[in-house]
């Protein structure tokens, strides 16, 4: 690999991406690009909006960061050592649920406890504070199938959270909901995120979602995914979403992103027209 | 049924006393099961009485398809024939040995034994076999070549195998139950690992699971629900197979009366052996079916959903 192995950046940096790329199905002729030359870095306790239309590697990236899956070109570390595998330190909350539809609630959180084999009472102690922590503690004998779907989500959360992560990685979690829940579990995941101290890395291709969490937006060109720009958010939080600051932030995003879909429509329609 | 319920709720809501509701409701519940039993019954009387109907009419000859009401009227002589057994042994005439009703006991508990520890073995084995496949890469290349060139070998050509191998008795019939399911299985095994979704894996692997934890705590309960399917489909194959096994390899069981009633041109006994198996199988398969209920408490009732379409 062609690639400088001394990385230029400290080891308290939450997670740093150099000259990451992944093809699916390289060497093949279903081969295709899903990023190209991610150079990201994300500090401790930041939250950091990965925004972009469907289909532009952002969620690729995600899994990369996670260890979920291997890059085809370039590294990233986080804390210092270089992503190899998947860390409970670095916990991945997906969009559709994955609880695990026999446990109860409390099994489920405790899972990766579990798996260290943990004694039962540690287990429910530590599984009755993360719940408590995401307000669940009451349904904690229940069965995943018993709650409703923000539910579910908020006791992926609280799974995550068990582990005790520095990294929340998270696909579209909130995609499934309707919107007012929707807006709801935002408010709760910024609740969280200020109590943990974790750094959130959060997929979406909503706008509004993205104005109403970051830090910073990283916006991403369609395929293959690249980073188009990095928008810095500064306004406190709670944010007035219709405040005139927000607004202007979401028309500039909009523009951003307009271009985008654009391309990838012209080019799904040439792509069409060639078969 | 259904429609004395329905007169019955409300006339009991109003009555204030709770016992009063309690006991109906329970009643209520009681009915749900009597309606199932009530339409099985219909479904039978419906299939039975058409064929009498037949018969009534002249269009099914008694002695070539011998209506419901005449093959199960003399059990007490039809039964008699179960008792091969003893029949087989030189010097015991047909009157000596176990009951009519013994006779039929004893025969459906032996083909009963082959059909379950088959059905276990089979399932086992499979299961096994299966997820080995997907846990090993060399296993995978190694086996399952072999698994999917013998899965649709039909049990007729084991048979003779079955009889080299173990001669007569009770292993030439497990064998054959154990053949006949095993290589199906092993694939349905496969198919439903390969169904797991791929979020519980990797919520599994970001706790830092182990491949050992992430097949045993993840892909095994996660295959449950679609192997106690397996299990349900291939219980009426075993019932198949074991009447083919018997008929030749063993001194005993259904499979020998079925083949006794052929050679002695008893059309009375085969449909006899035939509603007594069908019996057997509904039976095991409600058996399996409340233990799916039991075991996997966390599907959902999809078979509600579709009622309401």
């Amino acid at each position: 690999m062609a690639f400088d192995p001394a990385p230029h950046f400290s080891s308290r940096d939450a997670v740093v991406c150099r000259g990451v790329g992944k093809t699916w199905a390289a060497g093949t002729k279903r081969a295709h690009e899903a990023l190209r030359d991610v150079d990201l870095d994300i500090a401790p306790g930041e939250f950091v909006v990965f925004l972009g239309p469907s289909g532009c590697g952002k969620s690729t990236l995600l899994y990369l960061i996670a260890g979920l899956e291997e890059a085809t070109e370039g590294l990233t570390w986080s804390f210092g050592d270089v992503v190899e595998t998947p860390s409970p330190e670095r916990s991945l909350i997906f969009q559709e649920t994955s609880l695990f539809p026999w446990l109860t609630v409390w099994q489920n959180v405790s899972f990766g406890l579990a798996i260290r084999g943990a004694s039962q009472q540690q287990r429910r102690a530590v599984a009755a504070e993360a719940l408590q922590r995401v307000g669940l503690k009451a349904a904690m004998d229940k069965r995943p199938d018993e709650l409703s779907g923000g539910m579910r989500q908020r006791v992926a959360v609280a799974r995550a959270l068990a582990m005790r992560p520095k990294v929340l990685l998270m696909d579209e979690p909130f995609a499934a909901l309707d919107v007012q829940t929707r807006a709801r579990m935002q408010d709760f995941l910024l609740d969280v995120w200020r109590d943990s101290g974790a750094s959130v890395l959060f997929v979406t291709h909503h706008i509004d979602e993205a104005v109403a969490l970051a830090d910073r937006v990283v916006v991403f060109t369609s395929r293959p995914g690249r980073i188009k720009t990095i928008v810095p958010i500064d306004l406190p939080r709670p944010r007035n979403l219709f405040s005139r600051e927000v607004e202007a932030l979401r028309i500039q995003l909009t523009d951003l992103l307009r271009d985008e879909v654009d391309r990838a429509f012209a080019e799904q329609e040439a792509l069409s027209a060639t078969a | 049924m259904t429609v004395i319920d329905r007169n019955a709720a409300p006339s009991a809501a109003a009555g204030p006393s709770r016992p009063a509701a309690a006991r109906l409701l329970a009643m209520v519940a009681g009915w749900d099961w009597l309606a199932k039993a009530w339409w099985t019954c219909l479904s039978v009387a419906l299939f039975a009485g058409i064929w009498e109907l037949c018969w009534a009419l002249g269009w099914a000859d008694p002695q070539l398809l011998p209506p419901p009401h005449i093959f199960l009227s003399n059990f007490g002589e039809q039964g008699k024939f179960f008792n091969t057994a003893t029949r087989w042994q030189v010097g015991n005439s047909m009157g000596e040995g176990p009951s009519a009703f013994e006779s039929v006991m004893i025969t459906v508990a032996a083909t009963t034994m082959r059909v379950f520890v088959g059905l276990v073995i089979a399932c086992v084995l499979a299961i096994g076999v299966g997820v080995a496949v997907r846990y090993w890469h060399v296993f995978d290349k190694l086996v399952l070549p072999t698994v999917t060139l013998l899965s649709p070998v039909s049990p007729i050509a084991w048979l003779p195998v079955a009889i080299f191998l173990f001669g007569i008795g009770n292993a030439p019939a497990i064998f054959m139950v154990v053949v006949a399911l095993f290589f199906h299985m092993v694939l349905a095994t496969i198919a439903q690992i390969d169904g797991v979704s791929p979020n519980l894996i990797n919520v599994a692997r970001t706790m830092g699971a182990s491949k050992r934890q992430i097949y045993g705590r993840v892909i095994v309960p996660a295959i449950l629900p679609g192997m106690l399917q397996v299990l349900r489909m291939n219980l009426f194959g075993a019932w198949m197979v074991v009447l083919v096994a018997e008929s030749t390899g063993v001194g005993y069981g259904m499979g020998q009366v079925i083949m006794l009633a052929r050679n002695t041109f008893n059309p009375s006994l085969v449909f006899f052996t035939i509603a007594v198996v069908g019996v057997l199988g509904f039976g095991f398969d409600w058996l399996l079916r409340l233990a799916q209920r039991r075991i996997l408490y966390w599907l959902p009732d999809t078979q509600e959903k579709l009622r309401g379409l």
